[in-house]
C-alpha cells in the first residue's frame, strides 16, 4: 500500500475512515447523524438535501462498525418511528418511502432471479401484474360485473369478499404468481440467456395486452380503464384512536385514515423487504445458492457436477415471481386501483435499473439501487420539472443567446424522460462498473481476479508474485 | 454448368429474387388454404349466422371477399419486417449478440426520412413537384434515412458495445437496452423541442396514397375488387431491391466474404489479414441502415410516428429473424414474410371468427405465442442449421 502515492482527498478519506471505525465513535457519529437529519427534515420537511441526508444514514447505519443489536435498534427507530412522523408531515415523502420500499421489495426479489440465477427477466412486472389483479378481481366489485360493459358498473354492487381477506391474498398473491412462473419458466427456462431475456419480456407484454383486451367477451379486467375501486384491508378502530392520540401532537395536526393506510402499506411493504432478505441470506450461502451461483457462471460445468440446471433455474424463478405477486396484492391495495399501464415494460426496466445500478447479488446494493432510483425519479426530475415550469412562467432570459425561458417547449418536462435516465443508468453501469454500486462480495472477489489475470497479462511475465499488490486493494 | 451456377449474377441477384417469391406464395397459399378450410368447417357455427347478420354475407364469401387484400397487405407488412429482421440476423451473425437497440435505430431512420420530407413540403418543393420529381423527393428521404439510422448504429457500436466485446453475453445485452430507452427518449426531445409535439405524421404528396384497381371480379353475384396502394408498391420495391442488394454483397463481393468469415472465427479472419472492427462496423452500418430504410417505408404505409414506433415491429422482426433461423439472411427473409402474412391474417380474420370476442389487438400476442413455441421446440429457425451453444 506504502509504495503507491495517493492525492491529498484519498489520504483524507483513509484519516476520516480510520477515526470513523475506532472504538466508540462509529455509535456517536451514528446518533449525531441521525438526530441532525430528523430534526433538519422535521424542521424543514421541504428541503430534498435533509431529506437525503436522513436517507443515507440507513448507509452508515449499515457500514460502519457497530454492535448487531444497536444496529437493529437504530434501524427500527428510524425506520418504524422516524420515517412515519416524516412522512405524515410531507406526504410527499411518504410516497416516496412507500415507493423505495415496493420497488425495493421488487427489486430484492429481481435479484434472485437476475443476480443469483443469472437469468435476465425482463418480464418481471407481469407476476407483480398477476399479483396485483388477482386481488383486484376479487377484492373489488368485478366478479358481479362480468356481463357489463366497462365504466357502466351500477351503483350499490355489493364487493364479493370482505376486506380482510387481504390478507389471505397476500398468500394466495404469491402462490399465483409462483405458479404462473412455473409454468411460464418450465417450458422457457432450457433457452439461452439473451434468448430467455426476450421470451420474458414477450411475456410481459402478453400479460398487458391481456389485461387491456379481456373487457370481453366476459369483462374480467375493465380494460384498460382498470379496476377500481379496490378495498383495502380495514384498520383496527382501537389501535388507530390509540395511535392518532400519539401522533396528533407530534405531528401538529390530527392524522387522517388514508395518512394510515400509507403508512400501514409501507410498514407491510417493509415487512416483505425483511422477509426477503432472510430468505435470501438463507438460501445464499445454502445448497441451492451454491448451485444458482455455479448455473450462473458456467451452466455447462454446473451439469457436468451434478447440478440440476433446469430445477434450479426454475426454482429461482418461481421464488422470484412469488414475491412479486405479494408486492403485486399489496400495489393493489395501497392504491384502490389497478389498470394494465402500471405494468408496462418501462416498469420491468426501472426494476432491472435498481438492480443493476445497486449491483448484481447484492442485498444493501439493491435497497441502494432502488432508493437512488425513485429519489431521481420522484425528486430529482420532478424537481427539475417544477423548476423549469417556474422558469418559464418568470421573464428570465438566459444571458448569452438571449433565450427567454417563455418560449420553452413546454415539453421539455424531465419528470417525462425516466427511459432517459433509465438508458444512461445502464449503459454507464455497464461499461464502468458492472459489479453495482455496492458490488456483492462473491463478485467483488472475481472482479478481483480478473484484475489481478489482467496484471499478470499487462505485466508480460507472468509471475503471479508481481500482481499481487494490486490484489491487496 | 458450373460456371453459369456460380456466377454473381444467379447468385447475388436471381437466387434471392427466386427465394423471396417462393417465401411470399408458399406463405400466402398455405395460410389461405388454412383459411378457407376454416371457412368451410365455421360454415355451420353461429360465428357464421353473426357475419351473415352484420355483414351480410356468409363467412366463407367474407374470407373470400378480403383474401386478395389481406395477402397483399400481408407481403407488404411482411417485407417491412423481412427488411428489420435483417439488422438484428447480421449483428447476430457477426457478434452473437442481440442488438436491442435496433428497434430504435429503424424509428430513428423513420424520423429523419419524415423530417426530411417536411422540410421539402414546408419549403415548397413537394406541392410543386411531378411525379416522378416527387418520387425523387421519396428516394432521398429514404436515403437520409438510411444513412442517419446507419451512423447511429455505428455510433452506438463504438461507443456502448465495443468496450464490452467478451464480457459475459448479457453485459452487452442490457447495454443494448440503455441504449434502446436513451435513444427513444433523445429521439422524444429532440422533436418535442422543435415543435411541442414529439408525434409525426409524413406528409401527403404525389399519388402515393392512390389506390390502383388491379381487379375487378363478382364471385356470387356480390361484386369484390382488389387495390393496390401506390405506396404499398413503393414498400415492395424498395424492399426487394434492398434484400437482392443485401444478399449480392454479402454472397458475391469481397466484402461480403469478409463479413462472412468474421462471422465464422473472429480470430481467424484477423489471422487472414481483415480488419474485424472494420467489418462489424460495416455490418452496423448496413444492417442499421435496413432498419432506417425500413422505417422511412413503416412510415410511408402506416403514415404515423412516434419515437416508441420502434418497440413492436422491432420484437415482430426479432421473432422474424429467430423464426427463420437468426444469423440467417435468407432465414430473415422468410421469417419476415411469414410473420408479415400471420398477422395480416389474425388481424383481418380472428375477429370474425371469434364472434367478436378477440379482436385484432391479439396479434402482437401471436407474434410472442410464436417467438416462444419456436425457442422451443426450433431454436435454430426454420432454416438454421442446429449448432452448439457456445457458453
Amino acid at each position: 500500500m506504502t509504495e503507491t502515492k495517493k492525492n491529498p482527498l484519498a489520504a483524507l478519506i483513509d484519516v476520516t475512515k480510520a477515526w470513523l471505525t475506532r472504538g466508540k465513535t462509529p455509535y456517536i457519529f451514528i446518533a449525531i447523524y441521525v438526530a441532525l437529519a430528523t430534526v433538519l427534515v422535521y424542521l424543514s420537511p421541504r428541503s430534498v438535501p435533509a431529506f437525503l441526508m436522513l436517507l443515507s444514514s440507513a448507509l452508515f447505519l449499515y457500514y460502519l462498525p457497530t454492535s448487531f443489536k444497536f444496529k437493529i435498534a437504530v434501524g427500527l427507530i428510524l425506520a418504524l418511528v422516524v420515517m412515519p412522523v416524516i412522512g405524515v408531515r410531507n406526504i410527499f415523502y411518504l410516497e416516496v418511502i412507500f415507493q423505495i420500499s415496493v420497488f425495493a421489495a421488487l427489486a430484492l426479489g429481481l435479484n434472485i432471479v437476475v443476480g443469483f440465477a443469472g437469468l435476465l427477466n425482463l418480464g418481471y412486472v407481469a407476476f407483480y401484474a398477476v399479483g396485483a389483479y388477482l386481488w383486484a378481481f376479487f377484492g373489488s366489485q368485478q366478479i358481479y360485473l362480468l356481463n357489463e360493459i366497462p365504466g357502466t358498473a351500477p351503483t350499490g354492487t355489493p364487493f364479493f369478499l370482505p376486506a380482510s381477506s387481504f390478507y389471505l391474498f397476500l398468500f394466495l398473491g404469491m402462490g399465483v404468481a409462483a405458479l404462473v412462473g412455473f409454468l411460464l419458466g418450465l417450458p422457457v427456462l432450457r433457452v439461452r440467456g439473451d434468448y430467455l431475456a426476450i421470451v420474458t419480456l414477450g411475456f410481459g407484454e402478453v400479460i398487458r395486452v391481456l389485461a387491456n383486451n379481456l373487457d370481453k367477451p366476459l369483462n374480467l379486467t375493465n380494460g384498460p380503464q382498470g379496476i377500481t375501486p379496490i378495498q383495502r384491508p380495514p384498520l383496527p378502530a382501537g389501535l388507530l384512536v390509540t395511535l392518532r392520540s400519539i401522533m396528533t401532537p407530534v405531528v401538529g395536526r390530527s392524522v387522517t385514515d388514508n395518512e394510515f393506510y400509507n403508512l400501514f402499506f409501507y410498514i407491510l411493504a417493509l415487512l416483505i423487504i425483511v422477509m426477503v432478505i432472510v430468505v435470501v441470506n438463507r438460501l445464499d450461502d445454502s445448497k441451492i445458492g451454491r448451485a444458482w451461483m455455479a448455473v450462473r457462471e458456467d451452466e455447462l460445468a454446473a451439469a457436468a457436477m451434478g447440478v440440476p440446471v433446469v430445477k434450479t433455474k426454475l426454482l429461482a424463478f418461481i421464488i422470484g415471481a412469488s414475491f412479486a405477486g405479494v408486492m403485486g396484492v399489496l400495489f393493489a391495495a395501497s392504491r384502490t386501483f389497478v389498470s394494465p399501464e402500471s405494468f408496462n415494460f418501462m416498469q420491468s426496466i426501472g426494476v432491472l435499473t435498481m438492480v443493476i445500478l445497486g449491483g448484481l447479488g447484492s442485498i444493501p446494493g439493491v435497497i441502494v439501487g432502488a432508493a437512488v432510483v425513485v429519489v431521481l425519479n420522484l425528486q430529482v426530475l420532478q424537481g427539475l420539472s417544477l423548476w423549469l415550469s417556474a422558469l418559464r412562467q418568470s421573464d428570465a432570459v438566459i444571458p448569452i443567446i438571449n433565450f427567454a425561458w417563455k418560449n420553452l417547449s413546454n415539453q421539455l418536462d424531465p419528470a417525462k424522460y425516466q427511459r432517459l435516465l433509465f438508458g444512461v443508468i445502464l449503459i454507464l453501469m455497464m461499461i464502468y462498473r458492472q459489479t453495482g454500486l455496492i458490488p456483492a462480495e462473491r463478485r467483488k472477489r472475481a472482479a478481483e481476479i480478473i484484475e489481478i489475470e489482467n496484471d499478470i497479462k499487462n505485466n508480460g511475465n507472468g509471475h503471479p508474485a508481481d500482481a499481487s499488490p494490486a490484489g491487496e486493494v | 454448368m458450373r460456371r453459369i451456377h456460380n456466377s454473381p449474377l444467379i447468385q447475388g441477384i436471381l437466387t434471392p429474387l427466386g427465394q423471396i417469391a417462393i417465401f411470399i406464395l408458399g406463405s400466402g397459399a398455405v395460410l389461405s388454404a388454412f383459411m378457407l378450410l376454416m371457412a368451410v368447417i365455421f360454415s355451420n357455427s353461429p360465428a357464421n349466422l353473426m357475419c351473415l347478420d352484420k355483414n351480410g354475407i356468409s363467412l366463407m364469401e367474407y374470407t373470400l371477399r378480403n383474401l386478395p387484400q389481406v395477402l397483399t397487405d400481408g407481403v407488404t407488412l411482411g417485407f417491412v419486417y423481412a427488411a428489420i429482421a435483417l439488422g438484428y440476423t447480421m449483428v447476430y451473425g457477426v457478434l452473437e449478440f442481440i442488438n436491442f437497440a435496433h428497434s430504435e435505430i429503424f424509428a430513428l431512420g423513420a424520423f429523419v426520412g419524415v423530417e426530411t420530407l417536411i422540410v421539402l413540403q414546408n419549403s415548397g418543393k413537394l406541392a410543386a413537384a411531378s411525379t416522378l420529381g416527387a418520387y425523387g423527393w421519396m428516394v432521398l428521404a429514404i436515403l437520409a434515412g438510411m444513412a442517419a439510422a446507419g451512423a447511429t448504429a455505428v455510433l452506438v457500436e463504438r461507443v456502448a458495445y465495443r468496450p464490452l466485446r467478451g464480457a459475459p453475453r448479457l453485459v452487452p445485452f442490457i447495454s443494448a437496452i440503455g441504449v434502446s430507452f436513451f435513444l427513444q427518449d433523445a429521439i422524444r426531445l429532440v422533436e418535442s423541442l422543435t415543435t411541442g409535439q414529439f408525434h409525426r405524421i409524413i406528409p401527403s404528396f404525389a399519388n402515393f396514397d392512390q389506390r390502383i384497381p388491379i381487379m375487378r371480379s363478382s364471385l356470387g353475384g356480390v361484386p369484390f375488387s382488389l387495390d393496390l396502394e401506390v405506396k404499398s408498391l413503393w414498400v415492395v420495391a424498395a424492399a426487394v431491391l434492398m434484400l437482392v442488394g443485401l444478399n449480392y454483397l454479402v454472397n458475391t463481393t469481397k466484402i461480403g466474404k469478409a463479413i462472412r468469415s468474421v462471422a465464422q472465427s473472429r480470430d481467424s479472419a484477423s489471422l487472414m489479414g481483415i480488419n474485424v472492427n472494420l467489418i462489424i462496423s460495416l455490418t452496423f452500418l448496413i444492417g442499421g441502415s435496413l432498419g432506417g430504410a425500413a422505417g422511412v417505408l413503416y412510415a410511408l404505409k402506416f403514415t404515423r410516428i412516434d419515437p416508441y414506433v420502434g418497440f413492436f415491429p422491432g420484437l415482430k422482426a426479432f421473432t422474424a429473424a429467430v423464426m427463420g433461423g437468426i444469423g440467417n439472411i435468407t432465414g430473415a427473409m422468410l421469417g419476415g414474410m411469414v410473420l408479415g402474412m400471420l398477422e395480416t391474417f389474425a388481424g383481418a380474420y380472428l375477429s370474425v371468427y371469434t364472434m367478436g370476442a378477440f379482436g385484432a389487438e391479439y396479434k402482437d400476442i401471436l407474434a410472442f405465442a410464436i417467438l416462444i413455441l419456436m425457442l422451443i421446440f426450433r431454436p435454430a429457425g426454420l432454416l438454421g442449421e442446429q449448432v452448439a451453444q457456445k457458453a
